[in-house]
């Protein structure tokens, strides 16, 4: 079966880089069950933007330091200001 | 597994074994009553009281089970249980389509019940089977 979501992220490392914190303790950090952290990190389930954000700001780095979308890392960052 | 998840399977489970037992009570009787003479009416209600009150039941041991997991629901449980019901009115739509033929061909009551109920039967166990596959493989 197809991977459901094609957004990647880097939960597990940054909690192992951050006191070695628990799915569990995440969970509570960011108020959902600790079933959907696990579904997070194994890519079978893709967050909304406010949960993403939430699940940024527990391990206090930015956005695409924890999630990454494979088509939009090939684009410059800027593109926007050369339009 | 979530609360929600465990719901999902003890509901799953009620919605085949309960009607199934009424399924084979009635056909018991089919085999050698005419339909209309079947008193289908007492064991439908007693049928659908039951997974009720079942329902109910496991929900509170399930409760009392994991009682800091009890109840707690989440923006990816809401999404499952939106996605599992939007699939299971489809099939309810169906039934219901096949109920209003069998009215207006004027068919026995006990046909147009059973279509209704059947349609409710199988509407929950989709969306219960898909629930548990978003849980399972993603969603």
């Amino acid at each position: 079966m197809a991977k459901p979501t094609r957004v990647t992220n880097d939960i597990r490392r940054l909690r192992f880089a951050n006191g070695e914190m628990t799915q569990a303790e995440l969970a509570d950090r960011v108020g959902v069950t600790r079933q959907t952290i696990i579904a997070i990190e194994r890519g079978r389930y893709s967050p909304s933007l406010e949960m993403a954000f939430q699940i940024a700001w527990a391990f206090k780095a930015p956005l695409d330091d924890v999630f990454q979308y494979p088509d939009s890392q090939a684009e410059p960052r800027d593109q926007g200001a050369t339009l | 597994m979530s609360f929600d998840e465990k719901g999902t399977w003890i509901y799953a489970v009620l919605v085949v074994v309960v009607p199934g037992a009424y399924g084979v009570a009635i056909l018991g009787q089919a085999g050698n009553t005419p339909v209309a003479q079947i008193d289908y009416v007492p064991m439908m209600l007693t049928a659908i009281g039951v997974t009720i009150v079942l329902a109910i039941v496991a929900h509170i041991l399930v409760a009392i089970g994991s009682p800091k997991e009890a109840d707690k629901r989440d923006e990816r449980d809401t999404s499952i249980d939106r996605h599992g019901e939007l699939v299971g009115s489809y099939v309810l739509y169906v039934g219901v389509l096949i109920a209003l033929g069998l009215v207006m061909a004027r068919a026995e009551y006990f046909w147009i019940a059973h279509a209704i109920f059947v349609a409710f039967v199988l509407s929950g166990l989709t969306t219960s089977a898909v629930k548990i596959v978003a849980y399972r493989r993603g969603f």
